[in-house]
């Protein structure tokens, strides 16, 4: 393996804690020498070190898995939730900058009011998960597993509620959209399990109350602009969004539209 | 009434109420472009046309009842519109107090981007539009019932300018409707992935007839050119873009 290196000028945001006003650091030296062949996140632990050994704070940003399938990482790189390629930032690697020519990268947390900035490039995404508390699953008493085939489900259904299953909640869809809005994310939830005969029982319950909580917690609204699809790591379409729209009528008509069903 | 007030509070809620009303907006700009369509057949047919509204649903409803009734309900439908795509917006400035240093768009269109700014630019022409020819105020020569000549003067005073501004609302509110049409569909959940190359056509043509249509009146009034003609113009300009 050839060792190219690439020297950076990176401007990330610094922010010590919520309560911290924080702003844009320039590092120049520490981004010196980096191989295109590492993952985005790697060179930020590049940095990192070269921080620690200057005895300086380094920079927090989120990770876990780094496969991306845990949805954990997420920056909003050059203006775009999780860079240049449609991935998860952990599978983003250097030389997508290199063969684009690019050396100054911006480096920015997901920013919404729903999603508070925690430290630097951290912010705290317990919002999606109070959506999911809201309704994002279906209520079965527990015992043995069932015998498998006992439950036919059409294949185009079993894909399609797959589709949407694949949301892995990075937030990359409110980071990108305009409105900072969540619908593509809570839709990808509820079309998953909308689409499921176990899903059917609480269909309309759970499209009212996923999508008041999704209001509640300061998302923003949908303008049909498609921003989040492009940017979502899993592709996931617009068609969920739809489908989500046309659940939360027929909802809303069948259960007389309580506030609080 | 609690059901229609719940439906209203959730962004969903909202969002519908803009696509009915918007649905309802582009019903009428198409019917109101297909009734101005009668100045290319000449004078007495226009003037005849705008008489004849007045005794719309007749004899069912009284001289200008229907008409008056239309116009509430597009005035209705209009301030609705208006109304909640400012609580939507302010919603969405609300979802995000930070703004980002960098932010690149990788889907939207021009069209999709504009939609706020550009409708503001149709809520100002349609204020124009009435005060030109409805009201009159607005037009240096304007006798109450001559709408062909109304039509024809009103686009040549002041060297042509209001005929300039006609074209650039259009082209401001076929923008709108190019994004709007479809988005109609997928906010009320009528879109899924076998549809959506046709709704896309779909709202592209409604845009693209609104816009030639309704253009090619300034042009007739300015230079009596037929419509067969500007269609003409438009493909010899598209051609030079490469379409």
């Amino acid at each position: 393996m050839s060792h190219d290196t690439m020297d950076l000028t990176l401007h990330v945001w610094r922010q010590k804690s919520s309560k911290d006003s924080g702003g844009f650091v320039t590092y120049v030296e520490e981004a010196r020498g980096i191989s295109e062949h590492m993952s985005f996140l790697e060179m930020l632990d590049v940095v990192n070190e070269k921080l620690i050994e200057k005895n300086e704070d380094p920079i927090a940003f989120d990770h876990d898995c780094r496969e991306g399938i845990c949805g954990m990482c997420g920056l909003m790189i050059n203006g775009i939730a999780h860079g240049p390629d449609q991935t998860t930032t952990c599978q983003l690697h250097m030389r997508v900058f290199k063969e684009q020519g690019i050396t100054d990268i911006t480096i920015e947390p997901w920013r919404a009011k729903a999603f508070p900035v925690i430290k630097d490039l951290v912010v705290d995404r317990n919002a999606f998960e109070m959506i999911i508390q809201a309704g994002g699953y279906i209520s079965v008493s527990t015992g043995s597993a069932p015998d498998a085939n006992s439950l036919p489900i059409p294949k185009e259904n079993a894909d399609k509620a797959m589709d949407g299953a694949s949301c892995i909640g990075c937030g990359a869809c409110v980071a990108a959209c305009p409105n900072a809005s969540a619908m593509l994310f809570t839709s990808a939830k509820i079309g998953h399990l909308g689409l499921l005969p176990q899903g059917q029982v609480e269909r309309d319950d759970r499209v009212l109350r996923m999508v008041n909580k999704m209001d509640e917690v300061g998302f923003g609204g949908c303008t049909n602009i498609g921003e989040c699809s492009a940017v979502c790591p899993k592709e996931i379409g617009l068609e969920f969004i739809a489908r989500m729209n046309r659940d939360l009528i027929r909802a809303s008509l069948a259960k007389g539209d309580s506030k609080k069903p | 009434m609690t059901g229609i007030a719940s439906f209203y509070q959730r962004s969903i809620g909202k969002k519908v109420v803009m696509a009915l009303t918007g649905a309802f907006l582009l019903f009428y700009v198409v019917v109101h472009m297909w009734g101005n369509f009668k100045i290319f057949l000449g004078q007495e047919q226009l003037d005849h046309y705008a008489e004849g509204l007045k005794t719309l649903g007749d004899p069912l409803f009284a001289e200008e009842q229907v008409l008056w009734l239309f116009r509430i309900a597009l005035l209705a439908a209009f301030l609705l519109h208006i109304y909640t795509a400012m609580q939507l917006s302010h919603m969405a400035s609300r979802g995000r107090p930070v703004a980002y240093k960098q932010r690149k768009d990788v889907q939207a269109n021009f069209a999709s981007r504009m939609m706020l700014l550009g409708g503001i630019a149709v809520l100002l022409f349609v204020i124009y539009h009435l005060m030109h020819f409805t009201i009159g105020v607005a037009h240096s020569d304007f006798v109450y019932g001559e709408v062909f000549n109304n039509v024809v003067r009103g686009f040549q005073e002041f060297m042509g300018i209001p005929a300039i501004i006609y074209i650039i609302a259009m082209i401001f509110l076929s923008m709108h409707i190019y994004h709007g049409a479809w988005s109609i569909f997928q906010t009320l959940g009528l879109n899924g992935p076998q549809y959506n190359g046709v709704l896309r056509g779909l709202a592209t043509l409604i845009a693209v007839v609104v816009a030639i249509g309704n253009i090619s009146i300034p042009l007739y009034a300015l230079f009596a050119l037929s419509p067969v003609e500007v269609t003409g113009w438009f493909q010899s300009i598209a051609g030079l873009f490469g379409f």
